[in-house]
């Protein structure tokens, strides 16, 4: 599968190459953050909800280790076998150790971005093992091979006819063909035959319930029931900070999860997973892949609230203008740039400065994540351990110098303005990157501290 | 073993779960609202006055030849009852399935239904057309009170169905009928 | 009341009209300011870049400064708010946290602690408002559109006190113009398209000028604005509600 590499800056300049594709991007994901306002709206108690979301995800991080033995007991006393995994190679080895002991060489999958943290697919790929992915968004950015670009809506940065072409090619429709009707009864009915004669489902996990062992799916395409009820082997894979204390939990959940993601009131299933079938194995893989780390990080814990609803890159300027590729990893946008420095911050150093900073993130999250707050936290930890330009320690040093000394601030004050104005090319020229699209401020007849004192001497 | 012993010695001091969410109470009856929220989100439903008037109902709404199978006793005359024995593959061919639900929510247009209503698990899944049948006053406001009335109620596997089957995700465009049925329809006996 | 008047590095340098603007409508409100002459700046760009550990120097000197002050009011919405949030002194924590609770941002002084209800202005444009995202979301000077909660705005009330002002409406109210400090550098493609699509929001309602609490949002749309050959302007809130 072909990532994109580099940095945020460089993939979002590229991905503004196409300003009437950004536009349209951009228009369609403010669309559904628009959604999302009207669904929360007609909720008198949303703040309310969201103030109880994040407290109960306060205490459920609070009390991981409790829940997690709890979930463990009580799902082992309903039949299903629990597996751990301490990180993605682990994940994807048990998955795989399933299949081969049923002789299963075909798995069909409902949507889990757990799976594409951990790559599953490629390790399965090359382990002789088929996957079809049944969600119609992940099934589309599959057959393009892509990683998909939003948690929730994966193949939001692509057009209809482009997804036409795909399906001519891989789906049978007429070449040309583009309505999205008629392409999704083309996946309809070639899906239908995969869920027909896949003898293992694997399904993502939208909550665990600690207190009864059950696992809840939110689906609107019904494609992880289709899965799980033909299959012989249902597996779950989960990581563990998905745990719920209590069923009448979900009430809160799933209130504020469809709204915040979609503007829809709820998923069109709300699936919930209790016992294997009567001839069924079922099974839960409980990941660790950092999160255990994670929750050891005094300022960044509280990332692993995050019920996986999207919002925040609906809402955010900078993933909008630049789309999911350009965050070079499983998870996009604000949350994604907070997750992920902690699973290799050399590698994700970037994620953290694309953005300004403006809150609407935090906002908008159910589980109240100081997503922002989180963002400027990271900037200092990633400073902090020496993975910041050379060239931009020395000017910021130099920065701190001449603003900690008034004389100095002054004079280099009156320095810039002077070159402003008689050699205006120190500034205007192609190395000056504000200058390339932006006009220099005009130059004052005076500073302001010049004026006061002016006027002091006046009186 | 490693993983929890990391979540031991990370996880912050306790943080007290909060108490039961206590929700305002809506304005809107909850069998208009219910009808409202069902038909926003691509739903039907249909006011029968008694069981009795069940099959008739069924018949003008779906009256082309189809397999139709219900786990309704009062349905044998006109579809199949559903045999819990047979693989869930032989349930391919269904043009209507016919289940009861156990109540409505209104804020959601929502039904839910257990394993001991479908029969088998896919039965509500793979059919065409999907018609679930509830009384009016089992229909609730909200997800609090739906939780509260499940409270610790045993099943193997039981789900909230709002709407028929859809998906947006070629450009935002709505299509009904994903995998699910293609169409729900809510028969509300009063 | 004594009230120190700080004024953010940039607008010092380029846009002193807006300072000069906050300390006459400070001062026709009957507030007695000083504007200490040995202030620089607050420290935002280099904390928001991640070093935040370099900034002693300018925080020892903004305390140097303002401690002895009742109020200390600024006509920036993020240089408050930085300070507020971050504003911290190794030897002398106490000063520095007394001094987060005087600072306020303009609009908010003249709201909250003036109540103020009546300004002798007159600025007969038509005006959008460009809502600052730090001032707005951070400070709380106006409701942000994310929540489920009332309306309210502190700039916006104090504009409508403005004679013949007519305020324009916005598709979207408070998108972030994508200045974001090095942002508009380092990001500079997303910045740019950021500003530029609020611009297109402003004139597409007939916006003849853009006003705001924070003069580094409107620096940088006025860049945009000016290489466009645009005939909209910018304007500190500040001189908007001091105009006559």
């Amino acid at each position: 599968m072909e990532k994109p590499t580099g940095k945020h800056a460089r993939l979002a300049e590229q991905f503004n190459a196409d300003e009437a594709r950004v536009d349209w991007h951009d228009e369609t994901l403010f669309w559904i953050r628009n959604k999302r306002d009207k669904a929360a709206n007609k909720i008198n108690d949303w703040e309310a909800l969201r103030t109880q979301a994040s407290a109960i995800k306060n205490n459920v991080l609070s009390n991981l280790h409790n829940y997690l033995l709890e979930f463990e007991e009580r799902a082992l006393d309903n039949g299903i076998q629990i597996h751990w995994a301490t990180d993605a190679a682990a994940h994807n080895q048990i998955v795989l150790d399933i299949l081969r002991q049923h002789s299963i060489t075909e798995l069909i999958k409902s949507k889990s971005m757990l799976t594409e943290e951990c790559q599953l697919n490629e390790f399965l790929e090359q382990h002789e093992v088929g996957v079809i992915d049944t969600d119609l968004g992940e099934r589309i950015v599959q057959l393009a091979k892509e990683p998909p670009s939003h948690i929730v809506l994966p193949c939001i940065h692509k057009k209809k006819e482009e997804i036409g072409i795909l399906f001519a090619e891989h789906m049978g429709t007429a070449p040309g063909e583009s309505d999205p009707q008629v392409l999704t009864a083309a996946a309809r009915l070639q899906l239908r035959q995969a869920f027909m004669t896949r003898r293992a489902a694997l399904t993502g996990v939208n909550f665990a319930i600690a207190e009864t062992g059950e696992f809840v799916v939110c689906t609107n395409e019904g494609n992880a029931d289709m899965g799980a009820h033909l299959a012989e082997v249902h597996i779950a894979a989960m990581g563990i900070e998905k745990i719920i204390p209590r069923r009448e939990h979900l009430g809160v959940f799933l209130r504020l999860l469809t709204r915040s993601a979609t503007g829809q009131p709820i998923t069109t299933y709300s699936s919930h997973f209790k016992k294997p079938r009567a001839g069924q194995q079922m099974h839960i893989i409980l990941v660790d892949n950092g999160r255990s780390a994670q929750l050891g990080r005094e300022d960044f814990r509280n990332s692993l609230k995050c019920i996986r609803c999207g919002a925040c890159m609906n809402t955010c300027p900078v993933y909008r203008r630049s789309g999911g590729h350009s965050y070079h990893n499983a998870i996009a946008g604000p949350i994604g740039a907070i997750l992920a420095p902690n699973l290799d911050m050399e590698k994700y150093a970037d994620l953290p400065f694309a953005s300004t900073l403006c809150g609407s993130c935090t906002h908008v999250c159910p589980v109240k994540i100081d997503i922002h707050d989180q963002l400027y936290k990271w900037r200092q930890v990633i400073v902090k351990k020496g993975i910041a330009d050379p060239v931009k320690v020395v000017a910021m040093k130099s920065m701190a110098y001449t603003l900690s000394n008034p004389g100095a601030y002054k004079l280099a004050g009156k320095t810039g303005k002077w070159l402003l104005k008689h050699l205006p090319l120190v500034a205007k020229n192609n190395f000056n990157t504000w200058y390339k699209n932006r006009e220099m401020p005009a130059v004052p007849k005076t500073s302001f501290n010049d004026w006061y004192i002016k006027q002091q001497n006046d009186e | 073993m490693q993983i929890l012993q990391a979540v031991a010695k990370n996880q912050p001091d306790l943080s007290p779960l909060p108490n039961t969410f206590k929700e305002t109470q809506i304005e809107t009856e909850s069998l208009q609202l219910f009808r409202q929220v069902l038909s926003e989100i691509g739903g039907q439903s249909v006011l029968i006055p008694d069981i009795g008037a069940l099959a008739g109902s069924i018949g003008s709404l779906f009256p082309g030849v189809m397999r139709k199978v219900s786990t309704i006793p009062a349905l044998a005359h006109i579809a199949e009852i559903c045999d819990t024995d047979q693989l869930p593959h032989e349930l391919e061919n269904v043009g209507l399935a016919i289940i009861e639900g156990v109540f409505g929510v209104a804020e959601n247009g929502s039904v839910w239904l257990t394993e001991a209503q479908m029969g088998l698990r896919i039965l509500p899944f793979i059919c065409q057309h999907l018609v679930l049948v509830i009384r009016k006053k089992q229909i609730l406001d909200n997800m609090h009170q739906a939780y509260a009335r499940i409270a610790d109620t045993d099943y193997g596997f039981g789900t909230f169905i709002a709407g028929p089957s859809k998906t947006a995700d070629i450009e935002q465009s709505l299509v009904l009928g994903a995998h699910g049925p293609k169409s729900l329809t809510v028969l509300i006996v009063s | 009341m004594k009230v120190g008047l700080f004024i953010p590095c940039y607008v010092d340098q380029f846009y002193p009209e807006s300072a000069i603007a906050t300390l006459q409508l400070l001062r026709k409100l009957g507030v007695d300011v000083e504007y200490p002459l040995n202030q620089t700046c607050c420290g935002q760009p280099m904390a928001n870049s991640g070093f935040a550990h370099l900034t002693s120097g300018c925080e020892a000197l903004f305390i140097q400064n303002f401690a002895r002050f009742d109020y200390i009011v600024s006509p920036s919405g993020s240089c408050t708010l930085h300070l507020k949030e971050h504003l911290h002194s190794a030897h002398a924590p106490q000063s520095a946290l007394a001094l987060r609770h005087k600072l306020y941002e303009l609009t908010e002084f003249l709201t909250d602690v003036l109540k103020v209800s009546a300004l002798n202005a007159r600025f007969p444009y038509r005006v959008g408002i460009h809502q600052a995202c730090h001032g707005q979301r951070g400070l709380k000077l106006a409701q942000m559109s994310e929540l489920v909660a009332k309306p309210f705005s502190k700039p916006l009330s104090l504009l409508n006190m403005v004679e013949g002002i007519e305020m324009v409406d916005l598709t979207r109210p408070d998108e972030c113009c994508g200045f974001g400090g090095t942002f508009c550098v380092a990001e500079e493609a997303v910045s740019v398209k950021m500003g530029k699509d609020r611009i297109a929001d402003h004139i597409s309602h007939g916006a003849e000028f853009i006003t705001s609490t924070d003069m580094s949002c409107l620096m940088h749309l006025e860049g945009l604005l000016k290489r466009s050959g645009s005939k909209v302007k910018v304007l500190h809130i500040a001189e908007i509600l001091n105009a006559s």
